[in-house]
């Protein structure tokens, strides 16, 4: 995951001040010259750096700490807060005005993602209800108009193009025929350039003049290094940006573009992409990123993700099962596709407050192949199997090895887990009622 | 186009960075006039804003830090000649040229949008001139339009291709092509992939396929792994590098987008971390713009007076 060398990196150089009961200022400063390596390690600018230890320093060794009885939380607290101030401080939307197509135009360098990331804004904006037209103005790029068509079609969402056309009179067009059908949102993919060239920034320049977008999103792979600053202070010099949209924030990359481009440019983070798939598109949490930088987790976009991926109306089937103790493989199956929908599970524990990454993985890690192995061995079940596993009989679980490709242990080892959930959930419930009564014991007791 | 032509395009190319290392260091130069630590600790900043890395920073200032101490040397403006000789030594001064045999297969890999099929396009250009017999093989089944792409830079090239259709097999592709070049007597083959993160397990897995029916299929072909690495990368490049060599063994670096204000820096970091040598600059988005690398012409276009 994104952050994650940087999160291990801070989190070792504060980890040895959060013991001591008192802190000086050379503990202080201590810590302050790894967390320093630690972000330039994650290419977040030099200056940016600087100025970032310097202001934590300053705090840190100030009254604020001095006087609290746990020094290292506080220093935590502070680089969290700087953190967070870093990245923007609180969320940026999208601003879409009323009555009249509201006018996005993507920018940035050439392979930072502007066709994908456009794609995946349309689909975005189409899940809360608002109908886009995507505009294919890189005229440049072999192939370009026609990447925009395939991954449209992929999104549900039309794409306007006129060929190699002068790309401001194609964008006229397409800004009209957006008014004529009463699109909501207008999405101008342009052609990645790099910002010392003085001909197609102007280019963007007279396309911009043209449309007068609402929007000016620059597009910037999460993998750039110090030029990050150079690149989007000549975007925003040179248009005036409203927002940047993060990209590749999938892979292991720091982030210290991240850091960087808001503190330089003062223009806010309002989405991150975060993988290959069209709806890996989420809007961008400083204060959440910062506290997962940190280690302490987030919970809040584990929830925005679980109810983006589960059904409501299932989950409430669900829990009428449980207590009903009806819980049947075929649930769990589900239950499994659904936890699947929100990313890998290292993704997900990620985000779980309190666990340590590193070690999770020094013990052999999330198997995520476990997961798809259960997942098929559930599949290889008739459904009267999954429905009534106790039917299985030698026979029956030689079958179900042969079809998943694994072992009769393996079944053996998932019907032992499974009937441990149901008695989990049968005690469960015994709880609850047992509360309810107002005669509650602990089962074991 | 030779290394004079490389030379000047380079300095052209850098020219345009507002403040060059060059610029920055003369002018601490001059502020300074002699050693002290001072200088030291800004040559660093310099060093790391080109995204040379923190280790590689670190280590290049010690290095130069015992030379000045050892040759006794007072004078600031002669702290940027060791500066380039210690890049250099990392760089490599004589590596050996990048000849491709007949027959030849090269293998181009990467993580998204660093300019692989473009790179592909020029290198065809690049040996189809020389007479050479190319045939490509568009092996980025995942990406939309990713193959038509490619199509059009065969035609620009005026060389070969062989295609499926989007979401196919991409070790399909590459076996046929290998088929196609056999028969076909084809000089050069370059295989194009579709962008991956290295950190994707199962993409990798795929590649390892791929680099497996090379392998098996076309044994008496010189191969070749070409990473291509976005020259604005910072140091999650060394990461790509690392990983992308684990798993295809790679044996040459192409970096790209030199012609912006990023330093290309990190191309010291890789090659004192993971010693795989630089093969190809891109300068600019003509087809002519992708040049050999040589790491003389590399750090005196950075360090020259321009």
């Amino acid at each position: 995951m994104a952050f994650e060398g940087l999160a291990d990196k801070l989190q070792a150089a504060l980890k040895r001040l959060t013991g001591k009961g008192k802190l000086n200022e050379r503990d202080v400063k201590e810590a302050m010259r790894e967390v320093r390596l630690a972000l330039l390690e994650a290419d977040v600018n030099y200056i940016v750096v600087k100025d970032l230890v310097k202001r934590i320093t300053e705090r840190a060794v100030g009254q604020e700490i001095m006087q609290s009885l746990t020094p290292g939380q506080q220093v935590i607290k502070i680089v969290n807060e700087e953190l967070t101030a870093l990245m923007g401080g609180t969320q940026s939307k999208i601003n879409l005005v009323p009555n009249q197509p509201t006018v996005i135009m993507m920018v940035g360098l050439q392979g930072s993602g502007k066709t994908t990331t456009a794609a995946k804004l349309a689909g975005h904006l189409k899940g809360q209800g608002r109908n886009s037209l995507l505009v294919a103005c890189d005229i440049y790029r072999p192939a370009a108009i026609k990447q925009l068509q395939v991954v449209g079609e992929r999104v549900d969402v039309p794409v306007f193009e006129r060929g190699q056309k002068d790309p401001v009179k194609i964008a006229k067009e397409a800004l009209a025929l957006a008014k004529k059908e009463q699109k909501d949102v207008v999405i101008i993919d342009t052609a990645g350039r790099l910002h010392v060239d003085e001909e197609l920034m102007d280019e963007l320049s007279r396309l911009k003049a043209e449309v007068k977008p609402h929007e000016i999103l620059l597009v910037v792979d999460a993998m750039t290094g110090q030029d990050a600053v150079n690149v989007a202070k000549s975007f925003n010099e040179r248009l005036g940006l409203d927002g940047v949209v993060l990209t590749k924030l999938d892979g292991d990359t720091r982030g210290g573009a991240a850091l960087s481009v808001k503190a330089v440019t003062g223009k806010p983070i309002k989405f991150v992409g975060t993988g290959e798939k069209l709806n890996d598109f989420e809007p961008f949490y400083p204060d959440r990123m910062a506290s997962r930088i940190l280690g302490m987790g987030d919970i809040l976009t584990l929830i925005d993700r679980a109810q983006a991926a589960i059904d409501e109306k299932k989950a409430e089937e669900l829990e009428k099962k449980l207590r009903k103790q009806q819980f049947t493989l075929e649930d769990f199956l589900e239950q499994m596709q659904q936890l699947k929908n929100m990313g890998s599970l290292s993704d997900i524990v990620g985000m779980l407050p309190g666990i340590d990454m590193r070690k999770l993985s020094a013990a052999g890690g999330l198997d995520e192949k476990e997961l798809v192995r259960t997942e098929a061995i559930i599949q290889s079940m008739t459904r009267e199997e999954r429905r009534n596993p106790s039917i299985i009989n030698a026979s029956r679980k030689r079958r179900i090895a042969m079809g998943s490709g694994t072992r009769v242990q393996d079944v053996n080892r998932l019907l032992k887990s499974f009937e441990q959930f149901r008695k989990m959930m049968k005690q469960m419930s015994n709880i609850e009622r047992s509360i309810k009564r107002g005669r509650f014991q602990f089962p074991f007791m | 186009m030779g290394k004079i032509g490389l030379f000047e395009r380079l300095k052209s190319g850098l020219n345009k960075t507002r403040d060059s290392i060059t610029a920055r260091i003369d002018q601490l130069i001059k502020y300074h006039n002699e050693v002290n630590d001072d200088l030291f600790e800004e040559l660093e900043e310099l060093l790391i804003l080109a995204d040379v890395g923190v280790n590689t920073s670190i280590q290049l200032i010690d290095q130069i830090r015992n030379r000045v101490k050892d040759e006794k040397i007072r004078e600031a403006e002669k702290v940027k000649d060791i500066l380039k000789e210690e890049i250099m030594r990392i760089l490599g001064y004589n590596e050996e040229d990048f000849i491709l045999k007949s027959p030849s297969v090269l293998l181009v890999v990467g993580v998204n949008g660093v300019g692989k099929t473009t790179t592909i396009g020029k290198l065809a250009h690049i040996y189809q001139n020389q007479g050479k017999k190319v045939l490509v093989a568009a092996g980025d089944t995942f990406r939309a339009a990713a193959i038509e792409q490619l199509e059009i830079w065969a035609n620009r090239a005026g060389c070969q291709i062989v295609r499926h259709t989007e979401g196919a097999d991409a070790g399909a592709v590459v076996f046929d092509a290998i088929q196609a070049a056999k028969a076909r007597e084809m000089d050069i083959l370059i295989c194009d992939t579709a962008g991956r993160l290295h950190t994707k397990k199962n993409l990798m897995n795929e590649l390892e396929k791929i680099n497996r029916i090379i392998e098996r299929e076309f044994a008496e072909a010189q191969k070749e792994v070409l990473l291509v690495l976005d020259a604005t990368t910072g140091q999650n490049a060394v990461s790509q590098a690392k990983l992308f060599k684990e798993s295809v063994d790679v044996t040459g670096i192409v970096m790209t987008k030199l012609d912006g204000t990023a330093k290309g820096g990190i191309v010291v970091a890789i090659k004192n971390e993971l010693d795989i040598p630089i093969r190809f600059i891109g300068v600019g988005e003509s087809m002519d713009d992708l040049q050999p690398f040589d790491s003389k012409s590399f750090v005196d276009a950075l360090f020259d007076d321009m």
